[in-house]
């Protein structure tokens, strides 16, 4: 059953259920950030409403920055910014950034750990149609390997807003992917949000497996763990909103309790979500995992839902995950 | 701080340069023709141009130096010891484990450094980002970016520059070391950069030409550099790389490469001999 505690949307596997931008809750969120630290700027390289900071570009006009299609002097001109004091969000697409300014963000923001905070937009296979150019499917690789630099993916519109307040008031960098689409609000305003604290969204009093899925992808996670609960099959479904720093206490935990893990991310399977929970597991609690993500190829145009079902990022591609790692786990 | 003559500058510019032969002997490492060719140009800044206070480095208002092309760093290590930031001993430890002297400028061990840096063409973004904000909090300091005329091959530098021009920031100040030299081969064989005074002044910036080893022409365009409200200026400083080692000017070999001891002690005895200034050792 759903964890009661979190508070998550009474009409979470309704057709009530409303989808939003998770780039508009970044945006809502910005734009109350600004209001409460004035010392908030916002630097966009040339994408100013498809990353939603108009919302705070009209209200505090003074603080927001047009650097031009220039993604590493975004980044830079943020590092003077926040070496002076200021405390600079910075949007583009994840493709670009963090991208194309990997360097510069490593040197002039990581080494000295400015809080300069790095929203890649776009992310993602979901951006369907504009094609592979435009799919940003490494940023997560790029920047957790970077040290001082926390890295976020929200999983829908509440959590990108509170992410997106949180991290404003922390003096330290961050990187923030969101994705194009609109995706179901399944948690609600009273639902906890504490970075670096993974949220266990089901109980169970014998979970087989544990699914541990990222953005986009953890409600198809919840629809893979009714659909699988149906059929018999428990599982523990975590919401790991951060990947750096970590919840490892949490990872091992569960891995303890399940003896299995199936995890899930819309990125490659190189250097994401899976590899960070199989180096945290494979070093204090080896277990059988399924990595499920992009394997090692380039994404292409189409729609989400086709370019998900080509790549494996389904609830369907889900169970067959569960029942495989089970299988592996009994034999 | 009571300001020093222009001989007095001149003075210490010759035991800087000692300095700098000495550090990068001592570390087996370095870039000893762009650490001598800026020796003056930081002797200027330290001494007369910058708004600054050694004990008190992190004070709010001072100037800001950013170094962009970290790689010389050994001189502006050389004059910050000499002009009290810490103590002389430090130089000879340069790039040693655990020192505050990094091989490239690192701000974590030393943060009386406005920036870490080495990495090339980011340095005029970062200056800028701190006028940026300096102009938006009202705040009267100015900042200076020293770049190497090699790290111009950059598209972050002229992301940087149309940046500054467009939101035209006469309180940023860059000082270009123009040696003419980069590692590979002469900056006109590796990539083209003149006519560079003519870039600047299509980019909208205001165009300042100094001798680089004149330290009061530095003080003097560094000094009207102030008086110029209507854009950020670039001051291009003609030096000669490796400046006072007869051996080393305008070498490109010498870009990257730390001298032997033979090479070490020839190149020391020309620094003191600059100028018929002072008497060689031993002779």
């Amino acid at each position: 059953m759903l964890n009661n505690k979190l508070n998550l949307s009474p009409d979470i596997f309704t057709k009530k259920i409303e989808s939003k931008l998770m780039r508009d809750g970044f945006g809502h969120g910005l734009l109350e950030a600004g209001e409460k630290d004035e010392r908030i700027v916002v630097l966009t390289a040339d994408l100013k409403e498809s990353t939603k900071v108009n919302y705070f570009a009209d209200k505090f006009p003074e603080r927001f920055i047009e650097v031009g299609v220039a993604e590493q002097n975004l980044v830079t001109i943020a590092s003077g910014m926040a070496n002076y004091g200021k405390i600079p969000f910075v949007t583009s697409y994840s493709i670009f950034s963090p991208g194309r300014n990997w360097e510069q963000i490593r040197t002039t923001i990581g080494i000295d750990g400015y809080p300069v905070k790095i929203i890649g937009a776009q992310s993602g296979l979901n951006i369907g149609h504009y094609g592979v150019t435009h799919q940003g499917l490494e940023d997560i690789a790029l920047t957790r390997v970077i040290p001082n630099i926390n890295v976020i993916v929200p999983s829908d519109y509440l959590e990108a807003k509170k992410a997106t307040l949180e991290m404003a008031k922390i003096d330290k960098p961050f990187y923030m992917r969101l994705p194009r689409i609109e995706s179901p609000v399944y948690t609600t305003e009273k639902t906890p949000f504490k970075i670096g604290k993974a949220n266990i969204l089901t109980e169970s009093k014998k979970p087989e497996v544990t699914i541990i899925a990222t953005g986009l992808m953890v409600y198809d996670a919840l629809l893979a763990y009714r659909e699988l609960e149906k059929s018999g099959i428990e599982t523990i479904v975590i919401n790991m909103h951060t990947i750096k720093p970590l919840d490892t206490e949490t990872i091992i935990k569960y891995a303890r309790l399940t003896g299995a893990v199936v995890t899930i991310e819309e990125h490659q399977v190189i250097g994401g979500l899976g590899s960070a929970v199989s180096e945290t597991l494979a070093q204090n609690f080896p277990v059988p995992i399924e990595i499920l993500g992009v394997k090692d190829r380039f994404g292409q145009s189409g729609k989400s839902k086709e370019l998900f079902k080509e790549y494996g990022l389904t609830k369907e591609n889900i169970e067959k995950a569960v029942k495989k790692v089970i299988a592996r786990k009994n034999s | 701080m009571i300001k020093k003559t222009v001989e007095e500058l001149e003075e210490i510019s010759k035991e800087v340069r000692q300095d700098v032969i000495k550090m990068i002997l001592k570390a087996g490492y370095g870039h000893p023709a762009g650490s001598l060719g800026m020796v003056d140009v930081f002797v200027a800044m330290y001494y007369d141009v910058l708004n600054h206070d050694p004990k008190n480095p992190n004070w709010v208002d001072r100037d800001r130096l950013i170094l962009s092309n970290g790689h010389i760093c050994p001189s502006r290590y050389a004059v910050m010891a000499h002009s009290g930031y810490f103590e002389h001993k430090e130089l000879m430890r340069l790039g040693e484990f655990g020192e505050i002297l990094q091989g490239h400028p690192d701000k974590r061990f030393l943060p009386s450094l406005e920036t870490t840096s080495g990495p090339l063409g980011s340095g005029l973004a970062q200056g800028s980002g701190i006028a940026y904000s300096a102009r938006m909090d009202k705040k009267r300091f100015r900042t200076f970016v020293i770049t190497s005329d090699g790290e111009h091959d950059e598209g972050n530098h002229w992301e940087a520059v149309m940046f500054a021009a467009k939101n035209n920031l006469s309180n940023l100040t860059m000082i270009i070391d123009r040696n003419n030299i980069q590692i590979d081969d002469f900056t006109e064989n590796v990539m083209p950069l003149e006519p560079l005074s003519d870039k600047y002044k299509t980019f909208g910036w205001s165009v300042l030409e100094v001798d680089g080893h004149n330290i009061e022409e530095i003080i003097n365009a560094c000094k009207k550099a102030r008086s110029i409200y209507e854009n950020p200026t670039v001051i291009i400083a003609h030096t000669i790389p490796g400046y006072g080692v007869d051996f080393m000017e305008n070498n490109p070999n010498w870009h990257a490469k730390a001298p032997n001891d033979l090479d070490a002690k020839k190149a020391i005895k020309e620094i003191r001999t600059m100028q018929g200034r002072i008497s060689p050792y031993g002779e």
